[in-house]
């Protein structure tokens, strides 16, 4: 029988949720790495037993994990990411020249075809990929030597690369998204890279306009459709469907367009998945009701989804890689809380139940659909 | 021989008890030290010093015979009760946050 496992990573360690296809009776193992944050743990698409887990604290750096085997044994790979030539600087948030310098993987996305291949997404920004299973990270430099980089500025967060997205069908395009730099686009296997943030208004930076700086927090695509991307921008959830050539707002009647994660739904193109905040200095819900938001439209038109979640009290936040989706014949949807919640909905998110609790706080929600 | 002590989550990781003993070749530093855990432990680089520029990690401090010994450079020679292995090389986590 069909089956998920949802990787969920937390700032304490790594946890593992895995439950057959009903989605109602959950098996819950962890910590893994306990004490360790861990910002990101994603299966291979190739082969559902290749797993990575980026695994770092303050303390001791950053560690890449590997296993072989769904998740019952963990080997530590390669943890040398060192930027390519002379780093050069970005722009502090005061405006000042910083120098490049790396602090931890944000977000790590296996290729679609090799398990030995995957891709890092780094803080400062960049994107590092291995060939050999993580054994080895080699940097894509053509992003971070991008003209503009020496004026890209980190969000809250960092300057993080956080969303790396791999084009189905044309194995040289890819986009990633950076905070807060945008969103960029290669066609070329990560060799040279453009930015693609027309149509994104952003009132923080000097001109609204510009063709960099703004504070993309996640893209998504749908693999049947991956002309289509959607944004969930600082402020703003935008929509793109010439690949990111230019974007138009579709944040039509959320109670607030600022939020971290966007999701697609697996069997449906233009069924998107968004938790409004109520603003960039208060995240968390508004009104103190937890709310996924969804679309059936492809933007403009939402309804709040609500059945099985907090609706009074509610002050966690949805960081941006803590959404993901299965991919059964009723697409599950999944998300974490800063609250150290899990919640699964087995009916596309018409209703909600928690899987756990009381994790740590949670930064990041994986799926894999196994057979 | 010489006797190195790791802290809790790198032990985890080298799978190693409380205690590391090691051969170091020649004079006995803070880098020959290291070397030496990190050749024997391959795990734990990148983990007490930075991969590129192999200077000490921020959050991290060396002590030993109870002195700190962070801010000694990594070529001067380490005590010689830590280089007979009378006394342990301590790799101590930096007591910073809860």
């Amino acid at each position: 029988m069909s089956g998920v496992r949802v990787l969920v990573g937390t700032r304490k360690g790594g946890f593992i949720l895995a439950s057959d296809g009903k989605r109602s009776r959950w098996d819950v193992s962890g910590p893994l790495f306990g004490g360790w944050e861990i910002y990101h743990l994603k299966g291979s698409p190739a082969d559902p037993n290749r797993l990575y887990a980026s695994q770092g604290t303050s303390w001791f750096g950053q560690l890449i994990q590997r296993s072989n085997d769904g998740g019952e044994t963990w080997e530590p790979v390669g943890n040398r990411f060192v930027y390519d030539g002379v780093p050069g600087t970005h722009l502090w948030y005061d405006g000042t020249p910083h120098p490049w310098e790396f602090a931890r993987v944000w977000h790590l996305e296996p290729s679609l075809t090799d398990p030995d291949t995957v891709y890092a997404g780094v803080e400062d920004a960049a994107l590092f990929r291995s060939t050999d299973g993580g054994q080895t990270w080699q940097e894509l430099p053509g992003l971070r030597n991008h003209e503009s980089a020496s004026s890209w500025q980190p969000g809250a967060g960092g300057m993080c690369l956080h969303t790396i997205l791999q084009h189905p069908g044309d194995a040289g395009r890819m986009f990633v998204a950076i905070s807060s730099a945008g969103t960029f686009r290669s066609d070329d296997a990560g060799g040279t890279w453009r930015p693609i943030n027309r149509g994104l208004r952003s009132e923080q930076i000097p001109n609204p306009t510009a063709e960099v700086g703004h504070c993309v927090h996640r893209i998504a695509m749908h693999g049947s459709r991956p002309g289509v991307l959607f944004m969930q921008k600082h402020w703003d959830v935008m929509r793109s469907d010439d690949a990111g050539e230019s974007w138009q707002e579709v944040s039509g009647n959320l109670p607030s367009d600022f939020g971290f994660p966007i999701d697609v739904h697996a069997h449906e193109p233009d069924t998107i998945y968004v938790v409004p905040i109520k603003s960039d200095s208060e995240h968390y819900p508004p009104e103190g009701k937890l709310r996924v938001y969804r679309s059936r439209t492809g933007g403009h038109e939402w309804e709040a989804l609500t059945k099985g979640l907090p609706q009074r009290d509610c002050y966690v936040n949805v960081l941006r890689d803590a959404m993901a989706v299965d991919s059964l014949d009723s697409c599950g949807v999944y998300f974490g809380t800063t609250g150290g919640q899990v919640y699964a909905s087995a009916d596309a998110g018409d209703s909600w139940a928690p899987i756990v609790r009381d994790l740590p706080a949670v930064l990041s929600v994986e799926v894999q659909t196994l057979p | 021989m010489i006797r190195v002590v790791l802290p809790a989550h790198l032990r985890k990781l080298a799978h190693v008890e409380r205690e590391v003993k090691l051969d170091v070749e020649g004079q006995v530093t803070q880098r020959s030290v290291l070397d030496a855990l990190e050749a024997r432990y391959p795990m734990l680089r990148g983990t007490i010093r930075d991969h590129a520029t192999q200077r000490r990690r921020p959050f991290v401090r060396f002590f030993a015979c109870e002195q700190d010994l962070s801010q000694e450079p990594p070529d001067a020679p380490l005590p010689d009760a830590v280089a007979t292995g009378g006394e342990p090389f301590l790799v101590v986590g930096a007591m910073a946050g809860g």
